[in-house]
């Protein structure tokens, strides 16, 4: 066994036993990876005993998961972050980058932690970063070292410190969770005996909007996580739903029935001023805003079978983004606009499908039967959607290119409706 | 991976270039602002039925009309029952009712709710038709979240088309 592999087995035992020790927690597997990745070293960081758990396990799992690295293991030696490494070596053992670090205890009982990226093949410094945290901030502070790492060497933000809203399912009991992204620290914001969908994050990363069907009928409500007070945005006569925050957080699209068929709405925040935006004689669901605001995509089964549209936030006359097939559904925006995912029926499969929307090409990205609810991570280049996998609801991830796969479950409970929210500000 | 990676290199290393060596940025406190999450328990419901809507012998106890595969359209056999459910609305004018939409679990869980709310508003359009007021009739959708049937089946499918009509004290 290499010392790479003995690594990986390592890492990997260290995740399972930790899904095992907190229950109902998501257990990342990963079921694809890059055609090519990238060679780094991660060496532990000088004094990072000090920390609760070491930091630099965080940060080589974070990377690992992403599919796009190779983690080159230069043996339990700390390279501090004041010293320049001996990048010929390093490049010699196979790491193309390499990490340096150290831990520093404060006075006041925190710790410095001071980082170093440089490249071996150019014997370049890539960038250098200081986090002050206190120990329990171990986590947070590995997600923003590989969120740093990550950007450096693909030209991309990070998602690692991103968090997850998903819905779990077991027997008649519904839960609303959120988790980090890498499906650590799951936190349950609702219970309910009723069903919970469509939750969709504000862009402040602290409120949740969702659908409830604690009223025997679907009720839109806005819940503040930290909190746990909820108020309810739309309870009109009739189905309440689809919920999707404007990029400024100011206004929500919903779905609403009050008038006929499910027709898209725009609300305040508040829930005041209800103003249509589509008019049409049938299904117009699912809204999704672009990330400048001023569009919104839509499914609807105007011209029969179901297709996504787009529509000016100042309502207008619709136009239809979606040819292909009879059923395509469930539009989600990346964060530059530039591309859709949505759920498209293919030979009786649901499956995720991406358009690149200045070309209209269009690319099915699963192999799976029963796909729902595609979300963007805030970064674009990964899609977190509902499958199934034996039978049980799982949450997976994709690329936007297809490639990198990982799947995402909760032992003997079902998990669906994920929703992947915005960037953290630090 | 070459591809994206080449371009960061390089502004890798023009922002190196701008910094010379002590690079490190002034320490960034990590900020917990999110981390808390507040657990809240939905509160209950479930009303109790009234009796003389419940008997097995009486048209009224039954509920359910079921529709077709992709249809919408409240089918023959069931004008009966629902003229009954007309007419016990007509003759109590404070009666008020839920009609609920289901359909089967195939699709989006967003796009099935609107497909339920168009069964939903058939049947209480049907209603109308024979005579209810539309102050007594509220349609609503639970999509695929209440199915009855959990098998992926066709029997199981055709179980789960289908509006249920629930009165007051039932919703």
């Amino acid at each position: 066994m290499t010392m790479l592999n003995k690594l990986k087995t390592l890492l990997f035992a260290g995740i399972a036993l930790l899904s095992m020790a907190a229950h109902a927690q998501l257990a990342i597997e990963i079921t694809g990876a890059g055609a090519s990745r990238f060679p780094v070293a991660i060496p532990i960081f000088e004094n990072e005993g000090a920390l609760p758990r070491a930091v630099t396990d965080v940060v080589r799992a974070d990377l690992e998961r992403s599919g796009l690295f190779n983690l080159v293991d230069l043996g339990l030696v700390a390279l501090p972050e004041s010293v320049r490494p001996d990048l010929v070596n390093i490049r010699a053992r196979g790491a193309d980058a390499v990490l340096t670090g150290s831990v520093i205890a404060q006075a006041d009982g925190r710790f410095d932690v001071r980082f170093r990226l440089f490249d071996t093949q150019r014997q370049s410094e890539l960038g250098a970063l200081a986090i002050r945290m206190a120990p329990a901030q171990y986590r947070n502070t590995g997600h923003r070292i590989a969120d740093f790492v990550y950007e450096k060497l693909t030209g991309q933000a990070g998602y690692f410190s991103t968090r997850i809203a998903y819905v779990v399912k077991s027997g008649g009991r519904y839960e609303l969770q959120v988790a980090d992204a890498d499906g650590m620290n799951p936190q349950t914001a609702l219970v309910s005996r009723e069903p919970i969908i469509s939750p969709s994050w504000a862009p402040d990363g602290q409120r949740l909007a969702y659908v409830s069907f604690e009223a025997k009928k679907p009720v839109v409500y806005v819940h503040n996580l930290p909190t746990g007070q909820r108020n309810v945005l739309a309870n009109f006569r009739g189905s309440n739903s689809g919920p999707t925050w404007s990029p400024d957080g100011q206004r929500l699209a919903v779905v609403l029935t009050k008038d006929g068929n499910s027709q898209l709405y725009i609300l305040n925040s508040d829930g005041s001023g209800a103003r249509r935006v589509t008019s049409s004689g049938g299904i117009d669901t699912e809204p999704a805003w672009s990330p400048d605001g001023e569009w919104i995509y839509f499914s609807s089964d105007r011209s029969g079978g179901a297709q996504i549209y787009r529509v000016s936030v100042n309502g207008g006359t619709a136009q239809r983004v979606t040819f292909q097939g009879t059923y395509n559904v469930s539009p989600r925006l990346s964060s530059d606009g530039k591309s859709m995912a949505y759920i498209s029926r293919n030979e009786g499969r649901f499956q995720v499908a991406i358009m690149d929307l200045a070309t209209r090409q269009t690319t099915v990205l699963t192999n799976s039967n029963r796909d729902e609810s595609p979300s963007f991570a805030p970064s674009g280049r990964m899609i977190l959607y509902a499958t199934e996998s034996g039978g049980r609801g799982v949450l997976s991830a994709v690329s936007s290119d297809g490639r990198i796969k990982q799947r995402l479950s909760i032992q003997a409970s079902d998990v669906r409706e994920p929703a992947w929210g915005p960037q953290p500000k630090f | 991976m070459k591809k994206y990676l080449l371009p960061a290199i390089l502004s890798a290393m023009l922002a190196a270039c701008g910094s010379t060596g002590t690079s490190t940025d002034s320490a960034a406190g990590v900020s917990d602002a999110g981390a808390g999450v507040t657990t809240v328990t939905a509160p209950g419901m479930s009303g109790s039925g009234i009796a003389a809507l419940t008997d097995p012998n009486n048209i009224l106890s039954r509920r359910s009309v079921y529709f077709d595969f992709d249809s919408f359209t409240v089918r023959s056999e069931f004008t009966s029952l629902v003229d009954a459910h007309a007419r016990f609305l007509t003759q109590n004018p404070d009666m008020r009712m839920l009609v609920q939409g289901n359909t089967d679990e195939r699709g989006s869980r967003e796009y099935n709710l609107a497909l339920g709310q168009k069964r939903a508003e058939a049947v209480k359009q049907a209603l109308l038709l024979l005579g209810a007021s539309e102050s007594q009739i509220e349609s609503v959708s639970l999509g695929e979240e209440k199915s009855r049937c959990e098998e992926a089946t066709e029997t199981c499918f055709a179980e789960n088309r289908r509006a249920d009509m629930l009165y007051s004290g039932e919703f």
